[in-house]
């Protein structure tokens, strides 16, 4: 027999408190706890910036507050070292993993991709309710690294052995602190395969009568492609985090060779090989950050339709393009290697496929680009940061072209170069995809618009203060200014500083506006125009339900899909767009592909 | 607000090329025999990155000031050619492009890393441990001493655990701060990590290796100007990364000749 | 619950389902019938147990990648002989695999005739659970086997690989355990789902085949 009911686990709507808000299995709360999770993990994350950016330029600046979170890595709110370092790793650690992955993939994907394809909820809401909880534990285990011990690893979020594996001689938070951060990601890793797996068998046994594969949206796509790769990539640094605390606190030496000698002492491990972490992390790593950046292309995609009133010259290559572009992240991994001893050969065969990857690349913003030929693009702030997200793009892809070259990676390898490239794709373009997402999303996630006005400043600021902070980072770069430094000694970076103080200047500023962007959610969630069920005129399933949705997405009635998703540019009863649960039947104006 | 938003896209592309293409901020001039290759890679894909970008943000600019906000009654067009042609000029221009760049840099990265160092390249060897760099010489007899880890004590300045006793070869190795080297001489160079991971990069030599604990890893390079250059370590190796680097001393044959047996006598 | 909204059209058998859909793998035809799609719509418990078997094959891929690196990086690799219990616990694993799948055909014909007398359907899951515990039991033994040589966690990289492996494995057939246990009491109370039972069934043989890939990478390597 087959079981339709395998679709929703409760029968009827939760409600007690604690199963409507807290331990819900319903996919829509889980999505917004997820969101929250990102939110508040943004901000953190985004203060230890500031405080980085403030020492960078004031060496001698005493930070407030700082003196009282820790008192041994900032004396007199002034960072040390040691203290820089650790909050750079927190940093790096924290938007990573719990605000890229989390939110455009998590978020958004927990909240969209069931109603997207007609469901009325994950096939396992248990799992997925634990998927959530696991990796708020996660972010807490993190966090607490702060508090305990002295203080967070500061190995950064890449933490190379043998540093991550020798213990607390070799600096402080190097003992417990990088327990805390395996334990972390370990868990981390667990919750988001919890995830790929709802996501997964969401996109291929839940969808409704009329929902073929290539009917379902971009983001749909996105979302799907992003939990295959997160299902290769976690489950390869899982076991990589374990190895490595095991060499903390059993002895063993998986990572750590004979012959060290730390403060005149010699370590004790004997055998290991310090090269086989950056093969586990960067199998998972680079994959990471294309699991960072296409939930953000898929998003961009669908928001862009919506706002151009066309669908994009050709949705099926768009989709190929995400696909390759996951095919192909597991075959480059390498190029973050070049210079790490091991075999050149192997560099070379790394950087091929690195080259090759920049053609989805450009075939998707060269679809994007020339799709917003003959539209009719309305300009909100949705359409205002998906159109940022293709500037910022281009920007920190270009930058991929030096990188991939293993030559040129000899200049470039460890400067800001690297740190500009990868600001420009994930710290902006993804965060854009973000905040498109957000704007496009939130009348249907609250039922209430968000401020216009205050999203346009919001979009301005953000716009123009990335590209003051990051920009000026390639160019630090090419000069030779050295990544994860705390403080600027070298000769030659000296006549650098006055740059960094401007992009500090630059940061602050930017920073402030994501404030505003704060309270845009909490004065809209609460006090926001009331929005209709179809603020934007658009397709997708999640337009044809009741805003917010009710707790089992369709009110009883499930759907049925009659169109592909993007029917824009036609003639209908309701405008110039067909939704795709709408039997109506029109001719379109221009060619479907 | 579309039309404003195309003049901004213009603008800060306009404004992130000004720096590039007044040459403002370059790596400093090279100092090596195989930097040349280096720098012409990073000029070519200089060019092709710079076109890439002003073309795509220009076409994105145009298009939005074309486009937005067009009225609701405006006849939507698509673009003659539609994906087909777009993935076959990616392919085409983007693909030779990037192939290109791939291909033509192999020469550039096998000059440094698929080359063997000559028979007569200077040895030297360099070991990289929390937080300064010390080089090691091998003195007349041409050999270096074994490192000893257990032996290994900075505050009695035995850095490299040399058993002078036992070790015949160590007898007359040359320890020293400063690495120095003839001009227009081969060096090979010896890179031993004594802790954790640690990085040698001198910009002006256009060299940059991790070193790697537990495998000793060598590269070889010729400097061809006189004259002092810093060493850095690139790769993060604790609270004193930011302050982890050495001095290079490019000198002429009889300066340097001058400086071994400055160094030597101070062993 | 389930409304919907359109009768679906009369089953036409000649008619094959993937008309204008780009392709077999699209599970509702583009006219909407969904009978058809029905047949060929896997139960998500189906596709979701594929994912986790993909999962764990990718994170003992990992460890089997650290194992050949960590072998060939040094000189300090020493072999030992395994505990022959090890083979013991192999052929447990495997008669387990075996009474699984006659209890999985004895549920199925108590589930879907209700004529046929099945008593105790759920004795050879019993039995399955209790081979399962054989099996980690015996694994303790070989570990205690090992402790007594002296060959502990840290003692050389072979033993720390051998535990590292032996025990995750074990702690996912405890997993699995756990599963036989669900689909016992859901069996009880007469709600269990064929695709539940498929699921923890394919999940089971994939750690016999698992313990099968182990041991023999155990035993040309260590």
């Amino acid at each position: 027999m087959h079981d339709t009911s395998a679709q929703a686990v409760q029968h009827h709507a939760p409600t007690s408190f604690l199963r409507k808000h807290v331990f819900s299995l319903d996919h829509k709360v889980i999505g917004k706890q997820y969101y929250a999770l990102a939110l508040a993990a943004a901000l953190i994350g985004m203060a230890l910036s500031w405080i980085m950016r403030i020492h960078l330029g004031w060496a001698n600046a005493a930070i407030p507050g700082l003196q009282t979170l820790s008192p041994n890595g900032a004396p007199g709110g002034v960072l040390t070292p040691e203290y820089y370092l650790q909050l750079m790793t927190m940093h790096g650690t924290i938007m990573v993993f719990f605000v890229l992955t989390t939110a455009p993939f998590a978020a958004f994907g927990n909240y969209f991709l069931p109603i997207q394809v007609g469901a009325e909820d994950m096939p396992f809401p248990r799992f997925n309710m634990m998927s959530f909880w696991v990796t708020f534990t996660a972010f807490l285990v993190l966090v607490s690294s702060f508090f305990l011990g002295d203080g967070p690893t500061l190995g950064g979020w890449t933490q190379y052995a043998p540093l991550n594996a020798i213990g607390s001689s070799a600096g402080p938070g190097q003992g417990l602190g990088v327990v805390l951060w395996m334990i972390s990601i370990a868990l981390f890793c667990i919750g988001q395969l919890l995830g790929s797996l709802n996501f997964i068998s969401t996109t291929l046994d839940l969808r409704v009568k009329g929902m073929s594969l290539m009917r379902l949206p971009l983001s749909a796509w996105a979302w799907f492609i992003t939990s295959c790769m997160g299902l290769t990539a976690f489950s390869v640094l899982m076991p990589a985090c374990i190895l490595v605390i095991l060499d903390h606190v059993a002895g063993t030496s998986f990572f750590v060779p004979s012959g060290l000698v730390l403060n005149d002492q010699l370590v004790p491990h004997s055998g290991g090989s310090t090269l086989l972490w950056q093969h586990l992390f960067w199998f998972f790593g680079h994959p990471e950050v294309y699991i960072a950046i296409v939930p953000g292309i898929g998003i961009v995609s669908h928001i862009l339709i919506a706002n151009m009133r066309k669908p994009m010259l050709s949705q099926r290559v768009l989709i190929y393009c995400m696909g390759a572009l996951a095919v192909l992240s597991y075959m480059v991994y390498g190029h973050h290697m070049f210079v790490s001893g091991m075999n050149p050969v192997s560099a070379l065969a790394f950087s091929f496929p690195t080259l090759v990857i920049t053609i989805p690349a450009t075939i998707t913003v060269l679809i994007w680009v020339f799709s917003l030929y003959g539209s009719r693009l309305r300009i909100n702030s949705a359409s205002l940061f998906a159109l940022g997200f293709i500037s910022m793009f281009v920007s920190g892809g270009v930058s991929g072209f030096f990188l991939a070259q293993p030559s040129i990676d000899i200049m470039l390898h460890a400067t800001y170069f690297v740190v500009g490239h990868f600001h420009m794709v994930m710290g902006v373009a993804a965060m854009f995809g973000i905040f498109a997402g957000t704007y496009f999303w939130f009348p249907k996630m609250s039922g209430r618009m968000m401020n216009e006005t205050l999203g346009k400043v919001h979009f301005w600021l953000s716009f123009v203060g990335t590209y003051c902070i990051f920009m000026p980072f390639h160019y630090l770069g090419l000069v030779g200014n050295i990544r994860r430094n705390s403080t600027f000694v070298f000769d030659y970076v000296q006549p650098l500083i006055p740059v960094h103080q401007l992009i500090t200047v630059a940061a602050l500023i930017t920073g402030a506006a994501q404030l505003v962007f704060v309270y845009n959610l909490i004065h809209s969630r609460f006090w926001g125009k009331p929005a209709p069920d179809n603020p934007w005129e658009a397709t997708s399933l999640e337009w044809s339900t009741a805003t917010p949705p009710p707790w089992d997405n369709f009110g009883g009635k499930h759907p049925v899909v009659y169109h592909d998703p993007y029917q824009y540019g036609v003639q209908s009863s309701v405008g110039d767009y067909v939704m795709q649960a709408s039997p109506e039947q029109v001719k379109t104006d221009h060619e479907e592909k | 607000m579309g039309k404003f938003f195309a003049i901004t896209i213009l603008v800060i592309a306009i404004l992130s090329a000004i720096p590039i293409v007044m040459h403002t901020w370059e790596a400093p001039a090279d100092i090596s025999t195989h930097g040349h290759l280096i720098d012409e890679q990073m000029s070519e894909t200089m060019a092709e990155a710079g076109i890439s970008f002003l073309a795509a943000q220009l076409l994105l600019a145009f298009f939005i000031w074309q486009f937005s906000n067009r009225g609701t009654e405006s006849k939507l067009k698509s673009f003659p050619g539609g994906a087909k042609a777009l993935v076959i000029a990616a392919l085409l221009v983007v693909g030779v492009e990037v192939l290109a760049l791939g291909v033509f840099g192999v020469k550039a990265w096998a000059d440094v890393y698929l080359t063997p160092p000559s028979a007569s390249a200077m040895p030297i060897q360099v070991q990289a441990g929390q937080f300064a760099f010390y080089f090691r010489y091998p003195g007349p007899d041409g050999k270096f001493g074994a490192i000893h880890p257990e032996r290994i004590n900075e505050g009695s300045q035995e850095f490299f655990g040399l058993d002078k006793e036992h070790d015949v070869e160590s007898r007359d190795d040359i320890v020293t701060a400063e690495m120095a080297i003839p001009v227009n001489k081969e060096i090979h160079l010896l890179m031993h990590a004594k802790d954790v991971g640690h990085s040698f990069f001198v910009r002006e030599l256009r060299v940059q290796q991790d070193f790697v604990p537990g495998l000793d890893v060598s590269l070889h390079f010729t400097a061809t100007k006189i004259g002092r250059y810093e060493i850095v370590c690139t790769q993060l190796c604790g609270l004193g990364h930011y302050n982890m680097k050495a001095y290079l001393d490019v000198l002429s044959n009889d300066d340097f000749n001058e400086w071994m047996k400055k160094e030597a006598a101070m062993q | 619950m389930a409304t919907t909204v359109h009768e679906p059209p009369r089953l036409d058998p000649r008619r094959l389902p993937n008309h204008g859909n780009g392709g077999g793998g699209n599970l509702v035809p583009a006219d909407g019938d969904r009978r058809l799609a029905l047949d060929y719509s896997p139960p998500p418990s189906s596709t979701a147990i594929w994912v986790v078997l993909f999962a764990i094959s990718m994170m003992f891929a990992a460890f089997t990648s650290a194992l050949v690196v960590r072998k060939g990086s040094s000189l300090d690799w020493r072999t030992f002989k395994l505990p022959s219990i090890l083979f013991l616990n192999t052929l447990v694993l495997f008669a387990s695999s075996v009474t699984l799948e006659v209890s999985r055909r004895r549920i199925a014909v108590f589930m879907g005739n209700l004529q046929a007398q099945v008593e105790t359907p759920a004795r050879w899951l019993y039995v399955t659970l209790c081979l399962g515990v054989l099996f980690v039991a015996g694994q303790y033994v070989a570990w205690s086997q090992l402790r007594a040589e002296g060959l502990y966690l840290a003692t050389n990289p072979s033993s720390s690989f051998f535990y590292v492996l032996t025990v995750t494995h074990a702690l996912h057939v405890l997993g699995g355990l756990g599963g036989l246990v669900y689909v016992i009491r859901k069996l009880g109370k007469a709600s269990l789902r064929r695709s539940t039972l498929n699921a923890t069934a394919r999940y089971w043989h994939f750690m016999d085949l698992l313990w099968l890939y182990l041991l023999l990478l155990l035993w040309v390597k260590l």
